[in-house]
């Protein structure tokens, strides 16, 4: 199994008059086609370890590789192209350009990565949503459609670039139990169908439960790391 | 980069009031300091045409720049002289006829000797100061402005028989004397002659419509006791703007003093350059104003998109990207600012170009005066150049704010 993602000893040290850790020591490993919730209870700091494996935010100490590249020593450019080219973000409100249609926010990070023509781009982000089920709202504007809805084209958007890692934030946080439902099934899909790694955030116990991997933080530490072993069957 | 003026576009199009706004602000910068570059150039040119159409355009004297070095110097090596008294040269321009012909052998233009001297008009009981003219008319018609201000009479009326004189119609008002009057010139080396006044000329400058007064060259010379003699040369050159270059090369050949337009009128020239620094403060102040519309604007638009900003951040758009997004957004309302401010600028100067006025005073009845105006490209690319400087700083201050935003702390915010 390659790692994807190695995290070796990760620190986030909040600088202030009184510093906050919000990550304290974090080391792990995460391979392809796993499925990973990340829990813990609101500011154990699972949030901001997130950040940390998604490039978004530097540790204060510890190393980060992705896909077997050493990221403590990037600049901020070569940074953002990882986030554009290998990962993938779903927050956990949509984050989409609300004056875009749909459409043209899933093209977004293929027009920037600028690797296929424009026709293909459209052509891969109509296909994309339409495997979400989103087929008949291609031209509409984020605001038109549903909160459940708007997720799975944070998902599409995610998946513009193909990347190896999906990474949620609370996917599920700011919908019902309906929507929650679908999308994690979308996420799951993501891992078993296309064979992206997924890492999600979430406080519902439910959805975690159901992940292949929990690992749980408790004041920045992962306080215990188990795999499903049935889930991979 | 077409990714990123899309975004831009989308930006700008959201705020349309304020964007309106902040365009209208450039656009009235713009069009106020064309139309005002426009008046100012007009009424400069129009002035120093005025000045260039009534002066000589270089004007040869008697005098020197410095005083000439003195026999007792060039025959003893002392150091200084105390108590020299100046040996007494003849007066007026040495050998004129030589020193006038080598001129016409090189000027680039026209020109007129003359004889010029002070002496007292009198008439009906009363003595007025003059400065007596004399010259050559046929000559005298083609150099002087003079020529074109007669109200009555002309030069060539000099040449009747007789001894003639043409003055300014004020001078004339307040002798009581009218054409075919006869009055008494009397000169500071006494000789005191009869001359028939055959001419008036009204210049609109009162100092010359009061004291000048023109005889025929001879006549001048006999009053002065000066046969021969020249002390004024004037030259009307085919380029007004070369007579600096040729005052120089005429001093450097006769030794006299010539004197080109641009020094007699240094204050009136001085003054026009300071004009014109006012003109640039305004102008540049109005389009600082205009700026900082700009980045009001720019600054809200950055304030309401930061959510945009984490969003595009986090999806990999660099710094370099987002400073680049806004900075295109100030440009944009900038260039059209411009655009409209080349419209507001090209109607007022249409405006303006229709205001007539009379001229009060003087009763001479000038005709109907319209404000000049000098239309020139230069105006509109000047003041658009400012405005997307302005617009540019305007719109990078808060772009690098805006790019230095850290994705974390907004998506953070948002939950």
């Amino acid at each position: 199994m390659n790692a994807l993602i190695e995290a070796d000893h990760l620190t986030r040290i909040l600088p202030a008059i009184v510093p906050v850790t919000l990550v304290r020591d974090v080391s792990l490993t995460v391979g392809e086609r796993e499925f990973v919730a990340i829990t813990g209870p609101s500011g154990s700091g699972k949030s901001s370890l997130l950040y940390l494996l998604g490039l978004l935010d530097r540790p204060t100490s510890g190393t980060l590789k992705i896909a077997g590249q050493d990221t403590s020593q990037l600049d901020d450019d070569t940074l953002a192209r990882l986030r554009l080219e290998s990962l993938g973000f779903v927050f956990q409100f949509h984050f989409l350009l609300p004056e875009f249609s749909v459409l043209k926010n899933v093209e977004l990070p293929m027009r920037k990565a600028g690797r296929l023509p424009a026709s293909q781009m459209r052509d891969r982000a109509a296909g994309l949503l339409e495997d979400l089920g989103l087929a008949g709202h291609l031209d509409k504007t984020p605001d038109q459609l549903s909160g459940g809805q708007r997720q799975r084209v944070a998902v599409a958007r995610a998946l513009a670039n193909d990347p190896h890692v999906v990474l949620a934030d609370e996917p599920t946080g700011s919908l019902d139990s309906k929507s929650s439902d679908q999308v994690f099934t979308i996420l799951r899909d993501l891992v078993r169908k296309r064979g992206k790694t997924v890492v999600a955030v979430t406080h519902d116990m439910e959805i975690a439960a159901r992940a292949d991997r929990r690992i749980h933080l408790v004041d920045g530490k992962v306080v215990s790391d188990e795999r499903v072993a049935q889930a991979r069957a | 980069m077409r990714l990123i003026l899309e975004l831009a576009l989308i930006h700008i199009a959201g705020r349309g009031r304020q964007t309106m706004v902040a365009i209208l602000g450039v656009a009235l910068g713009v069009g106020f300091s064309i139309a005002m570059a426009a008046l100012m150039q007009g009424t400069e040119k129009d002035f120093i045409a005025q000045l260039v159409d009534t002066m000589p355009h270089v004007q040869i004297s008697d005098e020197r720049r410095t005083p000439r070095r003195q026999p007792a110097e060039e025959l003893f090596p002392a150091v200084q002289f105390e108590g020299l008294r100046p040996k007494e040269d003849r007066r007026g321009i040495l050998n004129p006829a030589a020193a006038f012909a080598s001129l016409q052998s090189w000027v680039p233009g026209r020109m007129a000797q003359g004889l010029r001297t002070q002496g007292v008009v009198r008439y009906a009981g009363r003595d007025v100061g003059v400065s007596i003219v004399g010259i050559e008319p046929e000559i005298e018609a083609t150099v002087s402005s003079v020529a074109g201000d007669f109200v009555q009479g002309s030069f060539d009326a000099l040449q009747a028989g007789g001894n003639n004189i043409v003055v300014g119609d004020t001078l004339a008002q307040r002798l009581g004397a009218s054409m075919g009057t006869t009055i008494q010139l009397v000169s500071p080396t006494g000789q005191s002659r009869g001359f028939k006044i055959v001419g008036q000329f009204h210049t609109g400058n009162n100092a010359r419509d009061e004291s000048e007064t023109y005889v025929l060259l001879k006549n001048a010379q006999i009053l002065s006791e000066r046969p021969n003699a020249i002390n004024d040369i004037r030259l009307r050159l085919d380029d007004p703007e070369a007579a600096p270059r040729v005052a120089r090369q005429v001093e450097a050949e006769l030794g006299y003093k010539a004197v080109p337009w641009q020094e007699a009128n240094e204050s009136l020239l001085e003054a026009l350059v300071v004009r014109n620094v006012v003109m640039y403060t305004v102008v540049g102040a109005i389009l600082l104003v205009a700026g900082f519309g700009i980045y009001n604007i720019i600054s809200t638009i950055t304030h309401e998109k930061a959510r945009d900003i984490a969003i595009l951040k986090s999806l990999g758009f660099t710094q370099a990207n987002m400073r680049r997004l806004f900075l295109i957004e100030g440009l944009a309302l900038g260039m059209a600012g411009s655009a409209v401010g080349w419209l507001i600028g090209f109607l007022l100067c249409f405006a303006l170009s229709q205001v007539e006025f009379k001229l009060s005073g003087a009763g001479v009845g000038r005709e109907l005066t319209r404000l000049p105006l000098f239309w020139s490209l230069w105006h509109y690319a000047i003041a658009s150049g400012f405005a997307l400087v302005s617009a540019g700083v305007a719109g990078y201050l808060p772009a690098r704010q805006a790019a230095r935003l850290n994705p974390v702390d907004i998506i953070r915010g948002a939950t």
